[in-house]
């Protein structure tokens, strides 16, 4: 084969793992549409606060210290301890649902029947809390987070691959990452899980129940709220995961929680209230922005990336602005 | 209590006994904004009966629906259920006492299959924890089967085994109103509610529909109050027929005593209607 084809076809699997993940944010935002018709702006934050707090619980970190040493003239940092990974994963994740309890209690529960703008601003403001709550809480210095995923370009598929190109040609294996590779068997799992769950158990079906119509949900017996505490729970779960891999891979700092804005153009191509078009949708992305740096890119003077998924997302729009497997809105008169 | 007990010796114009009050309607009020929608009505639903409601369009009777179960709250009066006062309750709170139902125009989950829609209808009888239901197994996955063999049985019962994998959404209208009483049915309810559960459906399908409702309620026992246009169905399929007009209560009584009644007739079957 000659190196060409397969520099393409390393640059299309490098894309479809990072649309995987451009999948797993979009696929938070999606669950909570679905159920609640509410366009969560917090997700992201939520990947961020997660990835902080998962920090913070395993390298003993005492929250809100910085606030402890100002009014008590402490200058106490750190518990002296750690906490093994898997057991500060769930104890994030308990937080996660804390905080959903919490946000059903304190902000949805009052807002029920307004406005989706009104609910909107409702998760910019807890967007801004979060972040500023989550700062207040682990501190605002980029952290390293760690655990115990592999990282680093896989040596057993550069050696399989190098023997591919044909004879007498410079070609140097494909370079596909580990965390990569890891990062998108855990998303393949976790969407995996969470369709079985939402199609045979009870609860499950309760989700797609309150998602389909609420009143109906209601006269069957199913508590409209005690589903949204369950959704962003979920939601909750979801951005952790989605904060475990991106903080692996670039760090705990701000920026990941723009990964929302990521979110948004696989959003608008696969339609707000559709599971398969999160995917779908994250999946053209991942590989349409890499194909397109890799062979476009050059040209133009490179990072596209930056703009390629809005581009073809508006694209998109004006031929299918119902997304690619979303419901056709037809306007009732 | 004792005036129930007492009217518990009442039988129905087919000859039933007559059960006692399973729940009473005491002077209801229901306001939205200037507009009265019921107005200080009083009746009563007795155990094993089928009461019909009627009367013309915009009398408040889906307004008496929501009321007993709960999406509407009335300003003023009392709701008496199984002998004891119930307090203001969610709609989903009510579903857990016993109390299903169906909607006027239907209100199915129409993404979900048929077999789904039904089975979200044991929700009330699913106890097992989350996270029983996580790990599917013990409680959960007992459950689940056992909520499965009752959704067949009613299935079976409604006749449209063949359609069990079907999204409703894709059912012609008279199937989804059967899938949609199948959702309310499995819930093995003490008082089923049907808002027009004939509405817009050919002869036949009627036809079909009246005796699913008699087969229910001689089968299972079940109370139904039902809400119906074609009086033909309601003079022959209901026990005992309260008449609303304009939000209030103009008659009361056994078909054949609705029938004769002066106001009724003048409010109601006087009126030609095309439906
Ligand atoms: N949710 C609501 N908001 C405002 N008005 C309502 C509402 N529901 C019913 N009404 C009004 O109450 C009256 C009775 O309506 P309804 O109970 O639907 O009548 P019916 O079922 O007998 O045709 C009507 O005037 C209707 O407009
Ligand atoms: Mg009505």
């Amino acid at each position: 084969m000659s190196p060409e084809f397969l520099y393409t076809i390393e640059v299309i699997i490098n894309g479809l793992m990072t649309g995987v993940m451009y999948a797993l944010v979009a696929l938070g935002f999606v669950l909570i549409f679905k159920s609640s018709g509410i366009f969560n702006y917090a997700q992201g934050v939520m990947a961020l606060f997660a990835a902080m707090t998962l920090v913070g619980f395993q390298t003993g970190q005492i929250p809100f210290s910085h606030l402890i040493n100002a009014v008590l003239g402490t200058s106490v940092h750190h518990f002296g301890w750690h906490i093994p990974s898997f057991v500060a994963i769930l104890m994030t994740l308990l937080v996660m649902i804390a905080f959903a309890w919490l946000v059903e209690r304190y902000v949805l529960s009052h807002l029920v029947n307004q406005e989706p703008i009104i609910l909107f601003m409702a998760t910019i403001g807890l967007a801004y809390f979060m972040e500023g709550f989550g700062d207040l809480m682990w501190g605002a210095d980029i952290k390293k987070l760690d655990v115990g995923i592999p990282s680093g370009g896989s040596l057993w598929i550069e050696d399989l691959t190098i023997k591919w190109a044909a004879e007498g040609t410079t070609f140097y294996g494909w370079y596909i990452d580990k965390l990569d590779i890891t990062a998108a068997i855990v998303a393949i799992i976790l969407v995996i899980t969470l369709t079985l769950f939402s199609q045979y158990t009870a609860t499950g079906r309760a989700l797609r129940a309150v998602a389909d119509d609420h009143q109906a949900a209601l006269s069957v017996g199913i508590s409209l709220r005690a589903i949204w505490v369950i959704v962003w729970s979920i939601a909750g779960a979801v951005a952790l995961v989605a904060g475990i891999m991106w903080g692996a891979k670039s760090g705990v700092q701000f920026s990941l929680s723009l990964i929302a804005l990521k979110a948004l153009p696989v959003l608008m191509l696969g339609g707000f209230t559709s599971i398969p078009g999160a995917i779908v949708g994250g999946l053209i992305i991942g590989v349409g922005e890499k194909l397109f740096e890799y062979s476009i890119g050059p040209m133009i003077g490179g990072a596209t990336e930056n703009w390629f998924a809005y581009v073809l997302a508006l694209v998109f729009l004006v031929f299918r602005p119902q997304g690619l497997f979303g419901d056709r809105i037809i306007e009732r008169v | 209590m004792s005036e129930s007990q007492l009217a518990a010796a009442d039988t129905t114009p087919d000859g039933r006994p007559l059960g006692g009050t399973l729940m009473e309607m005491k002077n209801i009020t229901l306001r939205f904004g200037g507009v009265v929608a019921i107005k200080d009505i009083s009746f009563d639903i007795r155990e094993g009966e089928i009461r019909a409601i009627i009367g013309p369009n915009g009398a408040g009777k889906s307004s008496m629906l929501n009321v007993i179960n709960g999406f509407y709250h009335p300003q003023e009066g009392e709701i008496w259920y199984r002998g004891a006062r119930r307090k203001a309750m969610k709609p989903y709170q009510i579903a857990k006492l016993g109390i299903a139902r169906t909607f006027q125009n239907i209100a199915l989950f129409k993404g979900m299959s048929t077999l789904d829609n039904i089975m979200t209808g044991r929700f009330t009888h699913m106890n097992a924890s989350l996270f029983s239901q996580i790990l599917w197994h013990g409680k959960a996955a007992r459950e689940e089967n056992e909520n499965r063999e009752k959704v067949e049985r009613i299935i079976d019962f409604l006749e449209i085994q063949s359609i069990r994998k079907t999204p409703v959404g894709r059912l012609p209208y008279g199937l989804q109103k059967r899938v949609e009483l199948g959702r309310a049915l499995v819930a093995e309810p003490s008082l089923l509610l049907l808002d027009e559960p004939m509405a817009g459906m050919n002869v036949e399908e009627k036809e079909d529909m009246s005796r699913f409702i008699l087969d229910v309620n001689e089968e299972f026992g079940t109370t139904i109050a039902l809400i119906e246009h074609d009086m033909g169905v309601v003079m022959d399929i209901s026990d005992r027929v309260v008449v609303l007009d304009y939000g209030r209560k103009i008659g009361d009584g056994t078909p054949d005593e609705v029938r004769g009644n002066q106001a009724v007739i003048d409010a109601y079957l006087g009126v030609p209607h095309d439906d």
